[in-house]
């Protein structure tokens, strides 16, 4: 082989490698939008969030995959899980889970801790756990583990006519959770749900349960 | 060096009429200052150092860590107190001085038989000392707080032990009071001048459980009861962090835990068991281990083992036999 050809082989090999790294480095660093609660806060008011929980996205990339949704606060669902909120403020959360739910691998999840009262709203009726053994079960929970939050979200009946394609509208079976708590002090907070459930993974904890915008995001809180 | 003593070192110059100190002089010389520095440094670092090197004493186990890194560091110290003083002598005595000849090499050191044995001997004892010195503190004291599987080499003599299940999930730990109804709680509360039998296992992937203050690491397997005691021997806060990777939210698994009084134990084991009832009848009867439903997906908490809590006298309360269930 001569000396022109191994010098072009080890340039072309040299430039396939670099585009190789530049598109992997790019497809990591692609993350979701984020939701921004702070912009426009006035000190001393509650910020509004509100969330929904669909049993599959039914869109590309991952049609399969369950996911969280946030609202905007000019009203339009997002498909993240990023939002940011204003620090030491009351964050009244709304959550509507159109999915459905199962006996909990651990009941001590079933607890609501670290809201405003220890307390939750389930469809209007004050919560402060939830039988997973008995009715429909929780499908979800939203969960800060850093700030002791944990809420569980009742389930639907999983043979009724489930919203399949997010995001959902009320018209769709749906549970309602409502709850409050206080913001702490500027910084990353990483939340998630606890229930494995990502069917299909090992131990249901994988794809969607590992992957931001999905089951798993980041309450970033601003001063 | 025993060959060539008679050469003048490196970057050495006989000056008119000084007499050079021989090379078995500078050997002196350097063993001298040698000698003297372990003997003040050494004993000095111990006393000390010795007390705030980590991870401290909050437990025996935590003790006897930093015990061992005291003799670790006690037999370092020696070696490389011999390197730097080499280095500054060299440095200061053999260095070639400005428009003098150019630096001449020593004898050398290869074929050497003094320095080889001597080589040789040094290390050999400094391994075989730590290989049976880190072989007995890996059984000393209580088991040196690592997990020793659900069959403890090393068991102990106290008659209140007070078993605590360490329960690992992706992605946060929670704790079960056996011998106080089997409540679970995410909060990790002990009590001082107390035996502690941590039960650590998992609900889904590998995770280790580390209490880095008490001394304690344990792997969290599912379907394994690993167990790791520990004696409480200072009140305080401690962190517990997973130290296992097991996915996206690793990073974060992390709380903390207190040792506090056996009397603010007492009552804070008895609110909690209060202010958690409703919860605890919810849960699966205690047992050592768990297995989830197969599914993954959904199902709920099986017990696999359905023991008693009997391994060992327990602490508190007479816990109710399990039962099984599913």
């Amino acid at each position: 082989m001569s000396k022109q050809w191994k010098i072009t082989i080890a340039i072309g090999s040299f430039v396939v490698a670099a585009l190789g790294v530049m598109f992997a480095v790019l497809a990591l660093a692609k993350e979701p939008p984020s939701v921004d609660y702070a912009a426009g806060h006035e000190v001393g008011q509650p910020v509004n969030v509100t969330l929904q929980t669909v049993g599959s996205y039914g869109l590309a990339p991952h049609p399969t995959w369950v996911s969280y949704m946030t609202r905007s606060p000019q009203g339009g669902w997002v498909h993240t899980t990023l939002w940011q909120v204003p620090a030491h403020t009351r964050i009244n959360v709304t959550i509507y889970n159109y999915d459905s739910g199962s006996p909990l691998r651990n009941q001590q999840i079933g607890l609501v801790t670290g809201t405003i009262g220890n307390v939750a709203h389930l469809n209007g009726k004050t919560i402060h756990l939830v039988n997973s053994n008995a009715g429909n079960g929780v499908g979800h929970t939203f969960s800060i583990p850093t700030l002791g939050i944990n809420i569980p979200l009742y389930g639907n009946n999983g043979n009724a006519n489930l919203c399949a394609v997010a995001p959902c509208s009320r018209k769709s079976p749906n549970q309602v959770i409502k709850f409050s708590f206080m913001s702490p002090g500027p910084g990353q907070y990483p939340w998630q749900c606890f229930v494995p459930c990502a069917l299909g993974y090992l131990y249901g904890n994988g794809g969607p349960m590992q992957t931001i915008g999905y089951m798993d995001g980041f309450m970033q809180v601003v001063s | 060096m025993s060959e060539g003593s008679d050469i003048p070192p490196a970057g050495s110059q006989p000056a008119d009429g000084d007499a050079e100190p021989t090379e078995t002089h500078h050997w002196w010389r350097l063993i001298a200052v040698w000698v003297v520095a372990s003997a003040i440094l050494d004993p000095l670092f111990y006393v000390l150092a010795g007390p705030h090197i980590p991870p401290g004493r909050m437990t025996d186990t935590a003790g006897g860590a930093q015990f061992d890194f005291n003799v670790l560091l006690a037999i370092a110290l020696p070696v490389l107190l011999g390197v730097w003083i080499f280095m500054i002598y060299a440095i200061v005595i053999w260095r070639a001085s400005r428009g003098g000849p150019d630096p001449v090499g020593g004898p050398a050191a290869r074929g050497n038989t003094s320095i080889q044995v001597g080589w040789i001997l040094t290390t050999t004892v400094i391994v075989l000392f730590l290989a049976g010195f880190g072989t007995y503190e890996l059984v000393q004291p209580g088991g040196a707080g690592g997990g020793q599987g659900p069959s403890p080499i090393w068991t102990p003599t106290s008659h209140t032990v007070l078993p605590v299940q360490v329960i690992g999930q992706q992605w946060k730990f929670t704790y079960r009071y056996p011998t106080y109804g089997g409540f679970e709680t995410t909060e990790l509360v002990i009590p001082d001048h107390t035996t502690i039998a941590f039960h650590v296992t998992s609900l889904d992937v590998i995770h280790s459980f580390w209490a880095y203050q008490l001394g304690v690491k344990a792997d969290a397997n599912p379907a394994q009861d690993n167990v790791a005691y520990t004696t409480t021997a200072q009140l305080g806060s401690f962190t517990v962090r997973c130290s296992e990777l097991c996915g996206i939210w690793h990073g974060a698994m992390y709380n903390s835990g207190r040792v506090v009084s056996p009397t603010a134990f007492q009552a804070w084991a008895t609110a909690t068991q209060e202010s958690l009832q409703a919860n605890t009848k919810l849960l699966p009867p205690f047992s050592y281990t768990y297995i989830p439903d197969a599914n993954g997906a959904d199902g709920g908490l099986y017990p696999d083992n359905v023991d008693p809590y009997s391994k060992i006298q327990t602490y508190g309360a007479t816990p109710a036999k399990p039962t099984s269930k599913g």
